[in-house]
């Protein structure tokens, strides 16, 4: 019986275990300090709906053998560019929306697909080439933001050049999807759109990973060797995995700018990949392995923690970024536990 | 017949020069590319030479501790060791707590040095520990440690400081008295090591360079009178005389850097006696000493038995551990020392700088010194002391012209500053592939 406890924390994780006591535990104090808790539920689910989009592109890379895709800044940047163009056409609402996501999708297919092959030369060392890889995706966007050539008064500073770092969304992008269709019960807000947007994005991936390409490219992920025995190409189905993570990354920007009403440029994407792993690492994946599972357990976990963080660290004590510290300690922690769990392959 | 041998001669003479830049420029070609980057930068900065000469000592002298501080895990096999950012967290926490006491000078810097020391040693000992639990992977772990380290630091110095740890002083806590500020003045500590002793740079040239002569003449007389005492013993050869042993024996390397030597010191001469600007440039003979006792320890280590279990242990663990070496306290002890020395490193850099950014000083530590060393032509495979110290002078170069360059060529200095942070990363990243792309091709060629 102990043993069976000791291997069930083992499967589990100490680390998964820490988390969500430390959740609970600041639940309660929630509750002690009489937070309400249905704002801190809605701005739990706003919270995963936003970062919802950006944890799924980890499922195809996960499961195409690439790993932890460090690189997501990659994808971001091109949803960024998306969301500019559509501004530059001074777009709004759904057409604003849906243009900057159709403008992202093929930019961040081309980007994909150049990762993807580089990521096939550095076999076992992706996540570390990716890591830099994104971040000198974001150095080479600060340069780009101040010199491409967008006019739009919105987007530009009013003097010398160069985009803002920070771009209001409101009237354009701001909620659309957030305050499509939302539910009010009470004080809790449901924003169905984005939810729906972020379920339906997920049952494409699953449906893609019932599908003939989607299972090839989970076994040349399980297995390399048996993939390449049984006449699969390794390296396309890795680049189908990357292309995928990329654009999903680029569509997540867009639906996570729109939630939070700003696009933010220059430096501002460097560390989301890191945010992205954690939240599904948290969910249960493995560096081998995730599910769209993984995504919805994950994003909700961690977000509901750098939620509810906020508001009793601001209660109980006077100074301090308590959300921020436990965002930098868990994303790593979470990351630095899944690393000692791989087995190295002799 | 005769005169054909002597032409002879002369032509291999000057094939082998040949090959010897060949080879330097095959072997380098980052490093050249960064040299030549950077020439063309300073000429566009339109920066005097006295300013950036000036400038480059101050920042070389400072940081050179830290980037040193990651030749040994490269050896020891474990990649470029991001975790030194742990080393420097330990340097600050000791700085903080010196200036919270108050000691002052050069006291103060050592007992910083002191303090530091136990604390960057029990750090490197639980890094050592989880990178062996992570073989294979160990630099995104070391890079993801720092991160997470940083934010254990956070809660230490921004939350635990006046909560769980008492702390008052009204000149570092924060208003409300929890927390440690922003910024931390270090007057106490500023240029302790620094203002021991600077001598202007043309007379540094000038000793450094006679220095390092009258070293390789003792060095060739001592192994000339020894040879001359074997000879003498046992065959009854034709004794050389000492020109031609140094003619025989000196290699082109030892040539090169005597012609350098000789140059640098006519330089100095002529400088000092001259109106130029140069010679108020002034150099920390300390912290310079300070910097070559590294270089030294570092050149030493390799001769001793635990250099070469480093060594055996980077070169292949499986076999290291047949030949009767424990490779994981091999490897723990490696980044120990690593960890430490970049806890040092932190504080040569910190007592230059004369203020503490508490939450940003360490951050970026790991990151530019490893782009620094990479600079200079390392690989995650070999790191040698002349590398890290050439890419602390090229990588500083960069740092000190990007700004000024980024604003004559497209009017926004910012620019420049955003190349820099694109190389720092980008030559990271591109070592890190490159390396990946040998090993997958080695793997590859021994399959087939």
């Amino acid at each position: 019986m102990y043993k069976k406890m000791i291997q069930l924390v083992n499967d589990f994780g100490i680390p998964r275990i820490i988390i969500i006591s430390f959740l609970i535990v600041l639940l309660i104090m929630a509750f002690i300090l009489k937070i309400p808790i249905a704002e801190l539920l809605s701005a739990s689910l706003v919270r995963l709906g936003m970062h919802g989009i950006l944890v799924l592109a980890m499922v195809p890379a996960i499961n195409s053998g690439i790993g932890l895709n460090f690189g997501l800044p990659l994808g971001i940047i091109c949803g960024l560019i998306g969301v500019l163009i559509s501004i530059e056409f001074n777009l709004r609402g759904f057409t604003a929306l849906f243009t900057a996501i159709l403008c992202a999708i093929p930019i961040a297919a081309i980007i994909g697909y150049g990762y993807g092959v580089l990521l096939n030369k550095v076999k076992g060392s992706e996540m570390t080439v990716g890591t830099y890889v994104g971040f000198s995706a974001v150095s080479i966007g600060c340069i780009g933001w101040l010199i491409l050539p967008f006019r739009s008064p919105e987007a530009v500073w009013p003097i010398g050049g160069g985009l803002r770092v920070t771009i209001s969304l409101v009237n354009r992008l701001d909620k659309v999807l957030n305050n499509f269709m939302a539910i009010r019960v009470g004080n809790l807000n449901i924003p169905t759109g984005t939810l729906v947007f972020l379920s339906l994005l997920a049952i494409i991936i699953w449906l893609f990973s019932r599908s003939k390409t989607g299972i090839a490219m989970r076994t040349v992920g399980d297995n390399p060797r048996f993939a390449v025995a049984s006449g699969l190409n390794v390296n396309a189905y890795r680049v189908i995995g990357t292309i995928l993570s990329t654009v999903l990354g680029a569509i997540g920007i867009i639906v996570y700018a729109q939630s939070f009403g700003f696009l933010q440029l220059y430096t501002a994407p460097m560390f989301m990949g890191f945010t992205s792993v954690a939240a599904i690492l948290i969910g249960g994946a493995t560096v081998k392995k995730a599910s769209i599972i993984h995504v919805f357990i994950g994003t909700f976990l961690f977000q509901s923690i750098l939620v509810v963080a906020l508001p009793v660290a601001n209660k109980i004590m006077v100074t301090g970024d308590l959300a921020e510290i436990s965002r930098i300690t868990i994303s790593n922690g979470i990351i630095l536990y899944a690393l000692t769990q791989i087995k190295e392959r002799a | 017949m005769k005169k054909n041998m002597k032409t002879k001669k002369s032509n291999n003479k000057v094939l082998d020069i040949f090959s010897f830049l060949q080879n330097i420029f095959l072997n380098n070609i980052v490093t050249i590319s960064f040299v030549i980057l950077c020439l063309i930068g300073l000429r566009i900065s339109g920066l005097s030479t006295a300013f950036y000469l000036n400038d480059l000592i101050a920042r070389v002298s400072r940081n050179s501790f830290l980037i040193l501080a990651l030749i040994i895990p490269v050896t020891a096999g474990m990649g470029m060791n991001f975790a030194i950012v742990l080393g420097a967290m330990a340097g600050q926490a000791a700085i903080i707590a010196v200036t919270h006491w108050g000691i002052s000078g050069l006291p103060g810097f050592l007992s910083c040095v002191i303090l530091s020391s136990p604390l960057a040693i029990f750090l490197g000992y639980l890094t050592g520990k989880l990178l062996n639990k992570t073989k294979g992977q160990e630099m995104i772990t070391s890079l993801v440690l720092a991160f997470f380290a940083n934010g254990v630091y956070q809660l230490i110095f921004l939350i635990f400081i006046g909560t769980v740890i008492p702390m008052e002083n009204e000149a570092m806590v924060l208003g409300a008295g929890v927390g440690l500020k922003n910024t931390i003045d270090l007057f106490r500590i500023k240029y302790a090591l620094d203002n021991i002793l600077k001598l202007p740079l043309p007379r540094t040239a000038i000793i450094l360079s006679i220095l390092f002569l009258i070293i390789i003449m003792v060095y060739f007389v001592f192994r000339y009178s020894r040879l001359q005492k074997n000879t003498n013993k046992i065959t009854d050869k034709k004794d050389l005389t000492f020109y031609e042993f140094i003619k025989k024996n000196a290699g082109y390397d030892v040539k090169f850097y005597s012609v350098i030597a000789v140059i640098a010191m006519a330089w100095g001469l002529v400088i000092m006696n001259s109106n130029s600007l140069i010679k108020m440039v002034q150099v920390p003979i300390i912290t310079s000493l300070c910097v070559a006792a590294m270089c030294l320890f570092n050149m030493f280590i390799t001769k001793t038995k635990l250099g070469q279990d480093f060594r055996a242990v980077g070169q292949d663990a499986h076999i290291a551990g047949i030949a009767g070496i424990n490779v994981n306290k091999t490897r723990v002890t490696a980044i120990v020392i690593s960890t430490l020395f970049a806890a040092w490193g932190q504080l040569f850099l910190l007592q230059n700088l004369g203020t503490l950014n508490t939450y940003g000083s360490h951050e970026q530590a790991g990151m530019f010194a490893i782009a620094a060393i990479l600079i200079g032509g390392a690989s995650i495979e070999k790191a040698t002391i002349s590398q890290a110290l050439l890419g602390a002078v090229l990588f500083h170069t960069l740092f000190i012209i990007s700004p000024l360059a980024g604003r004559n060529l497209f009017g926004d200095a910012q620019i420049g500053e955003f190349f820099r942070a694109f190389v720092v990363y980008g030559v990271i990243g591109l070592a890190l592939g490159a390396h990946a792309w040998q090993k997958l091709r080695k793997t590859k060629k021994m399959l087939d």
